[in-house]
């Protein structure tokens, strides 16, 4: 007895459902919205302006997507190997120690382009070697690493708290970061390529970063496609016992997978540390490796839907932070909320309305659910 | 004829663009065992599952009795006297046979009651139908035939008057499956009505009165048992004549190829399941390895490709040993010329999410020839699955389509094309066909037999008794983790079934 549904249409697939999910959940949202007594078509309204409307909004909202780009590849690469990375959150704070012993090291002497280099492979470094022990434990030991990640989060936000509020903090300063790097540590603005297109921008932190999340999404894509090591990954991901029927090492698997999904998470503190506050200050990462989880599944753990998903979320963020100062009876709570419903439908309810429109399609028009190819046909 | 116990009328039942009921006119009578038959795919158990309530049907009538009936849920049946028998057990392990049998049927929130009441009504069942069981014993210590009579008691407890059974015999030795159908008339001549579903002709032929064969979701034919024959419904199910039993000549033994001397495996309980064998199969050479299900031959299989780490003996191939402990990579042993069919296909021969053309590499995609660097050569694969695609008549012939949705037949050739495809000296094969249809069995035993005429050595673990031995030059038979007897293919299925079910071990060794 095979599955009763059939298959969608690839643009069914990829782009109808995802958009049926979302503005479910922004209609939800706009039912809140109205319980605060706020009007939710001008709460839309705000929130895209804010997030579009200006040549600044596009700029921060690029800049939070570049963030969540590297944390959802993170989570997409470990995911396509059947392991869920929840330690990216952990992953990219540790980095953070690894960009700040580049950039105070070297940026007196170096330039930004030299420095850049350096901060991406110390940051990719520390990023994967934190996820390395995790993926020992559970290659050799079995310790699930949900449960491993997770802990390596809390042991991570420690570490770096003493360290911020101790050894890498200028002596006589009451804030708990390091002291602000100099020009050979600062990343140049991509603000120029907005303003291209006729946009003003005052000031925002849009950097060079974004391109190297592109160029990431694109490696990512051809590593996960295109190489033995992605179809190795992948075939363990779906099946452990084919990988192994395959001559597949697990043990190899498993810790290759893993410390390519830490020196993602890791890379994505180059954008906040470099590219925008120009030191490490305490929680900088600020939940975006758990927002990465989202990205992930929204972006079917494909880069490319991880990149349009980022936007999406880079567009909550920056609209939110607009709405939440237009309106005051929506707080910064409430654009959490909202996130939230993003994520409860775009991720967690992703099927919820399959089976409705599988069954309309089939109704409509038998042909373009693709079933020829299904059993019964064959010999 | 009797009156009907069923009738079906039109029933038409589609998934997306697939029909997998069309118009189907059928007719049971009461006090009957009716049999179905047809390749998978065809549509049995859709049909079935509109029966049980499982499906419901896009149009059509079904009646009971001779009363139009409304089945929407499996209560609906049960509540019309009609029970199922499931291919796959639907019994909890761990309770006793009577909590089982009462599970879904308590009558009070308390299942002492319940209790006394299904035990004097199992004595009942047992005394009329001769289904005897420990009421008390816990069901993952039965055998599987003594777990089927459980799921007959199931039904019969809930009142059936119309029993249907899926593939009833898959499990059973051919000692349990003669067992089961005496139950089976024994419960014909207390008037029940009985629909066996099954691909086995022989069986259809030892037991049913009338039975109605399909084809690609439609009904082809109804026929009175007795005046059929096998080759008749063979030729109504594929659509063709079929060969049901591969022409070969006689085997040119040569070298041995692989020697396998007192291997012992145990399973991750540490419980032994291979215990003690020694065996040579040599180039050019079938050698089929019966057996019930579960007795071993699974452990076997890994333990040689390398999969399963074995306590102690030695496998050779080709002279040269092979690691045992459980570390050997697969891949070394496919570079040394040893080739291996999974019995599993869906979870270790294939990735059944993977496009048809990344799993014909599977395994081999260490080989130079696929690859550009650590780059994937996808114009090399792709046309080397086209090749494949070709050769072996895999339908459809894309590449491109999830391997998942391929039929059973179509993805065992897909493995089988990879395998054979390598030119392999050894080659071995578990359950070459299981779930596969008529006309793709035909194909796989004559590429078998092929393999062997080019002087591989093949080595074939099946549970199909008629398939052994229609394929083997010699055959082993386990039981219990032991090679209980060797048997030329000569020898007749009462002798082999004996051996298989544990009897004249004596004698045997």
């Amino acid at each position: 007895m095979s599955t009763p549904y059939a298959k969608l249409p690839a643009w069914a697939d990829y782009g109808l459902i995802p958009l049926i999910n979302l503005a479910v959940a922004f209609i939800v949202a706009g039912f809140v919205v109205l319980l605060v007594g706020e009007n939710p078509f001008r709460a839309a309204v705000i929130l895209v302006q804010g997030a579009f409307g200006k040549g600044t909004g596009i700029a921060f909202t690029l800049f939070y997507a570049t963030t969540f780009i590297f944390t959802g590849l993170s989570v997409a690469v470990a995911a396509h190997c059947g392991l869920f990375n929840i330690g990216t959150e952990g992953q990219a704070y540790i980095a953070g120690l690894g960009i700040a012993i580049v950039c105070l090291s070297f940026d007196s002497v170096l330039p930004w382009w030299l420095t850049f280099p350096l901060a991406i492979v110390a940051s990719a470094l520390v990023g994967a070697l934190w996820a390395l022990i995790p993926a020992y434990l559970q290659a050799k030991r079995g310790s699930h690493i949900v449960i491993t990640t997770i802990m390596f989060n809390f042991i991570a936000a420690s570490i770096m708290v003493y360290l911020l509020v101790g050894p890498l903090k200028p002596a006589g300063s009451q804030a708990p970061q390091t002291r602000n790097f100099l020009a050979g540590a600062e990343l140049p603005k991509l603000n120029w390529i907005i303003e291209l297109f006729g946009a003003k921008i005052r000031s925002a932190p849009l950097n060079v970063t974004f391109l190297l999340a592109l160029v990431m999404a694109f490696l990512v894509w051809l590593l996960i496609w295109r190489t033995k090591l992605g179809y190795e990954m992948r075939t363990y991901g779906h099946s452990p016992k084919a990988a192994r029927y395959a001559g597949i090492s697990e043990t190899r698997i498993i810790i290759t997978a893993m410390m390519i999904s830490g020196a993602l998470a890791g890379m994505m503190a180059l954008n906040p540390v470099m590219g925008d506050q120009h030191n490490v200050a305490i929680d900088f990462v600020s939940g975006a490796g758990f927002v990465g989880i989202a990205v992930a599944l929204m972006g079917r753990l494909h880069p490319v839907g991880i990149v349009l998903a980022a936007i999406l979320f880079g567009m909550l963020y920056q609209g939110g932070a607009e709405l939440a100062f237009e309106m005051p009876a929506i707080s910064r709570d409430m654009i959490v909320i909202i996130q939230g419903l993003v994520i409860l439908f775009a991720g967690a309810l992703e099927h919820m309305f399959r089976p409705y429109i599988q069954a309309l399609f089939a109704s409509f028009s038998p042909r373009s659910v693709g079933m020829e190819a299904v059993k019964g046909k064959g010999a | 004829m009797a009156q009907a116990a069923i009738e079906l009328i039109g029933i038409n039942k589609s998934f997306g663009a697939v029909r997998a009921n069309r118009d189907i006119n059928l007719e049971i009578a009461r006090g009957t065992i009716h049999g179905i038959v047809g390749e998978n795919g065809a549509g049995k158990s859709t049909l079935m599952s509109i029966l049980y309530g499982f499906y419901q049907a896009d149009g059509g009538e079904i009646r009971v009795g001779g009363k139009p009936a409304s089945i929407k849920t499996p209560n609906d049946a049960i509540a019309l006297g009609i029970g199922m028998v499931h291919q796959h057990f639907m019994l909890v392990d761990n309770f006793s046979v009577l909590e089982n049998i009462i599970l879904g049927a308590e009558n009070d929130a308390l299942l002492k009651s319940s209790i006394a009441k299904a035990r004097s009504e199992l004595e009942r069942l047992e005394r009329e139908y001769g289904l005897e069981v420990d009421p008390d014993a816990i069901i993952e210590e039965l055998p599987v035939g003594l777990q089927q009579r459980v799921e007959i008691l199931k039904a019969l407890y809930r009142g059936a008057e119309i029993l249907i059974l899926d593939e009833p015999t898959g499990v059973l030795t051919p000692a349990e499956a003669d067992h089961l159908f005496r139950i089976l008339k024994q419960l014909k001549e207390q008037g029940k009505t009985v629909v066996l579903i099954t691909h086995k002709l022989r069986e259809i032929m030892a037991i049913t009165d009338t039975v109605s064969v399909m084809r690609q979701g439609t009904m082809v034919a109804t026929r009175e048992t007795k005046k059929t024959t096998v080759e008749e419904l063979a030729e109504l199910m594929v659509g063709r004549r079929v060969l049901l039993r591969v022409e070969k000549g006689e085997a040119e033994a040569g070298a041995v190829k692989l020697a396998v001397k007192n291997l012992t495996v145990r399973d991750s309980r540490g419980v032994t399941m291979v215990d003690d064998i020694s065996f040579d199969l040599r180039a050019g050479e079938i050698v089929g390895i019966a057996g019930v299900a579960g007795n071993g031959q699974s452990e076997l299989l890994e333990a040689i490709s390398g999969i399963r780490h074995a306590v102690s003996g030695s496998v050779m191939l080709d002279g040269k040993p092979i690691d045992l402990t459980g570390k050997a990579d697969p891949g070394e042993l496919r570079d040394r010329g040893l080739a291996h069919v999974p019995e599993d296909r869906h979870h270790v021969g294939l990735v059944l999410a993977f496009e048809e053309n990344e799993n014909s590499i599977l395994g081999y995609h260490d080989d130079p020839r696929y690859l550009i660097g650590p780059f994937l050569n996808v114009d090399a694969i792709m046309a080397d699955a086209k090749d494949k695609i070709e050769k072996y008549d895999i339908r459809p012939g894309n590449p491109r389509l999830k391997t998942a949705n391929f039929s059973g037949g179509n993805q065992q050739k897909i493995v089988l094309a990879r395998e054979m495809e390598q030119d392999p000296g050894v080659l071995i094969v578990g359950q070459p066909t299981r779930g596969v249809d008529v006309g793709a069995i035909e194909f796989i035993h004559k590429r078998l037999i092929a393999m062997r005429d080019q002087g591989k050595a093949v080595l074939v673990v099946s549970v199909e008794l008629d398939e052994i031995r229609s394929l083997s030059d010699r055959i082993l038979v386990m039981f219990a983790g032991r090679i209980v007897g060797e048997r030329g293919p000569e020898a007749t299925e009462g002798e082999l079934g004996l051996l298989m079910a544990g009897v004249e071990q004596e004698a045997a060794a």
